[in-house]
């Protein structure tokens, strides 16, 4: 597994903009997240697969700091980010390093928002700019995610889900974090809205050098956004490796099983794919 | 080998023969939103022979789940209903009381999430064998037997023990097993399945779409299979009808719409699914958002707005459904653009609304 990391890091230029060493989270008896290791160069982009209770949001959460690591380190452009933060600088620092988009875009904007004042909120916040400079830097973002003038002003209730996870993106962008981890967020959308978003990510990470941790159960939307995988089954990292090389030639039998069940052209759905993954019997916390 | 057959009606008699178990004709509703009428379907003309599997592809608000909601007379109070449905022979919408029960045993629907169709305090084995007992008069020993004998079809094993557990103490997956097997314990005719799978992990799709696949063969049960996944569709159905905005724009045989699609909104939902087997420097989006049947333009093709191949001719009326190579198309340039349609051609690449 150290090789592993070390081989990735050497193929960065810079050093890993996000980096996680040994994390483990438990719940009472259950371990949801067992000795997980990976790093992510600059303007690269990792995909963190599995199924439910695998343990892929816990470690989103883990690294956004809405869940406390029980063992291991989490490291941000160099800055350890294990502990909690310890005060609203500190907080606010961390969230120029690293935001979070999620999967609903009904439940995650604040209702008596509108985009740019969700937009405008995070400038003044992160940057303290004055007025006008928000105020270009706004048109800015939500030309960027492809919201017009109206839809700017609107509430997210005006807003269809593709839309409102634009201004989610726009939002998450404001701060100019160095990587944004899209946590299933373009699952919840239409297969044609889900084209668009994922287009503009693409069109992001080429203008921009973020890089995306993208959590995803979705093996296509996978190939289309990211360089390396990690793939997780009940908290334990069981492949990790070039997206491509992963995808096409799957070395553990949990990611052949997982791979042979997307459905596509010819496909036919096989009984016995549970077999040896008791663990659907197993309910998630 | 493009033969084009001038009515709707001449295409569906060149699917193979045998009366059908269900005919919606012309099926239009209209819900009250907000004190105003709402068109939510236009149209709907589908047929199922029995132990057919068709599929029903769309987007939200394309229509689909509404179609299985009259199909099996679930509307929202209020609904307007314009058509017939018929069902072996009889008129479906005049069904109440004891006929309207008989009618749900064998016209039987399954939904997305399990959880919201279940009363979570009532354990499996009293919900699975309620419609047995009340309503075809079947001694509860018996039908305790037979639902735990319908466990193990669908692979739940120890099926004496799941009848006595509560749906919080079963997976997602396995709950919707459940449903599966008490949808069929009272042998319909149809299954109505509503986004089974949608809901849950790849591996348990795999597993619950080989079950229903095997069982549906087993038992020569006819199924209206309801999906956003054409792939998903194709892997089931002999058949697939696409809606969009509240219409069918597209029938065909399941192996042939993503390859061979006859609808340039097939044909673009295909293109925009990224692919597991190759990186898309960008994919093929298709711009705009899907719409309403009421929020569609009238009078025009409702694809219109959003489609790469749109003309004049596509806003001069709504085009009918036609005939083409074996399957049906709405689209007024169906013929023109045969063997144009398919993924990867017709679309810039790069649009985005």
């Amino acid at each position: 597994m150290a090789e592993a990391i070390a081989e990735l890091a050497e193929t960065a230029q810079a050093g890993p903009v996000l980096e996680v060493s040994g994390l483990r989270k438990e719940f009472g008896d259950l371990v949801a997240v067992d000795d997980v290791s990976f790093a992510v160069p600059q303007a690269t982009s990792l995909a963190i697969v599995g199924e439910s209770g695998s343990g892929k949001t816990t470690i989103a959460r883990m690294i956004v700091g809405l869940e406390r690591a029980t063992a291991g380190t989490i490291t941000a452009c160099g800055r350890d980010r294990s502990a909690p933060a310890r005060s609203a600088r500190d907080r606010r620092r961390r969230g120029s390093e690293v935001q979070i988009v999620f999967q609903d875009p009904y439940t995650s904007l604040d209702p008596r928002q509108t985009a740019e004042a969700t937009i405008d909120e995070v400038l003044r916040l992160h940057h303290g700019w004055a007025r006008d400079r928000r105020r270009a830097r706004i048109a800015e973002l939500t030309g960027l995610v492809g919201l017009d003038d109206r839809q700017a002003r609107a509430l997210p209730r005006a807003l269809s889900g593709g839309q409102r996870q634009r201004v989610a993106i726009a939002r998450a962008l404001a701060a100019e974090p160095r990587v944004l981890i899209l946590d299933e967020s373009v699952a919840a959308l239409d297969v044609s809205i889900q084209a668009q978003v994922l287009n503009l990510l693409a069109n992001i990470r080429d203008s921009t050098a973020v890089s995306y941790v993208l959590i995803s159960h979705d093996l296509a939307v996978v190939r289309q956004l990211t360089d390396d995988v990690i793939v997780l089954h009940r908290g334990v990292v069981v492949e990790r490796g070039k997206t491509a090389g992963v995808l096409d030639d799957p070395q553990h039998d949990y990611t052949k099983r997982l791979r042979a069940s997307v459905p596509r052209p010819g496909w036919k759905p096989r009984r016995g794919a549970l077999q040896g993954a008791a663990g659907e019997e197993q309910k998630t916390p | 080998m493009t033969v084009p057959a001038p009515r709707a009606e001449q295409a569906l008699a060149t699917v193979p023969p045998g009366a059908p178990l269900l005919e919606v004709e012309g099926l239009t509703v209209k819900l009250g939103v907000e004190g105003a009428q709402r068109a939510v379907l236009r149209d709907v003309s589908l047929r199922i022979r029995a132990g057919e599997a068709v599929g029903l592809v769309g987007e939200s608000g394309s229509g689909k789940s509404m179609t299985a909601r009259a199909i099996d007379r679930l509307l929202p109070r209020g609904a307007e209903v314009d058509g017939r449905i018929t069902y072996d022979g009889g008129d479906v919408m005049s069904l109440s009381g004891a006929a309207m029960r008989r009618y749900r045993d064998q016209v039987a629907m399954i939904f997305q999430d399990p959880r919201a169709h279940v009363n979570p305090v009532r354990r499996v084995g009293d919900f699975m064998t309620e419609a047995l007992r009340t309503n075809l008069g079947v001694p509860p020993a018996e039908a305790a037997r037979r639902a735990a004998d319908m466990l193990g079809q669908v692979g739940i094993a120890d099926g004496r023990r799941r009848l006595r557990q509560y749906p919080h103490e079963l997976s997602g997956g396995m709950l919707q097993r459940v449903m599966i097997a008490a949808a069929l314990l009272t042998e319909p005719k149809l299954l109505l399945a509503d986004e089974p799978t949608t809901a849950l992990d790849v591996t348990t799709q795999a597993e619950v779409m080989a079950i229903l696949d095997d069982l549906r063969r087993e038992f020569g049960l006819a199924m209206l299979f309801i999906t956003h996944d054409l792939e998903l569709a194709a892997a089931i159905c002999d058949r697939t009808a696409v809606m969009y905005a509240g219409q069918i724009v597209e029938v065909r045989q399941s192996g042939l719409l993503h390859d061979d699609p006859l609808h340039p909104y097939t044909a673009a939902l295909a293109a925009a699914r990224p692919d597991i087997a190759q990186t898309a420097p960008r994919l093929a989006a298709i711009p705009g958002r899907p719409l309403s049947a009421f929020e569609a333009p009238v009078g025009e093709c409702a694809f219109a707005p959003r489609c790469p191949h749109v003309r004049d001719i596509c806003r001069a009326e709504t085009p009918e459904l036609i005939g083409l190579d074996g399957g049906l198309s709405r689209c007024a340039r169906a013929i023109e653009l045969r063997g144009q349609l398919t993924v990867g051609h017709g679309h810039d690449g790069n649009s985005d609304g």
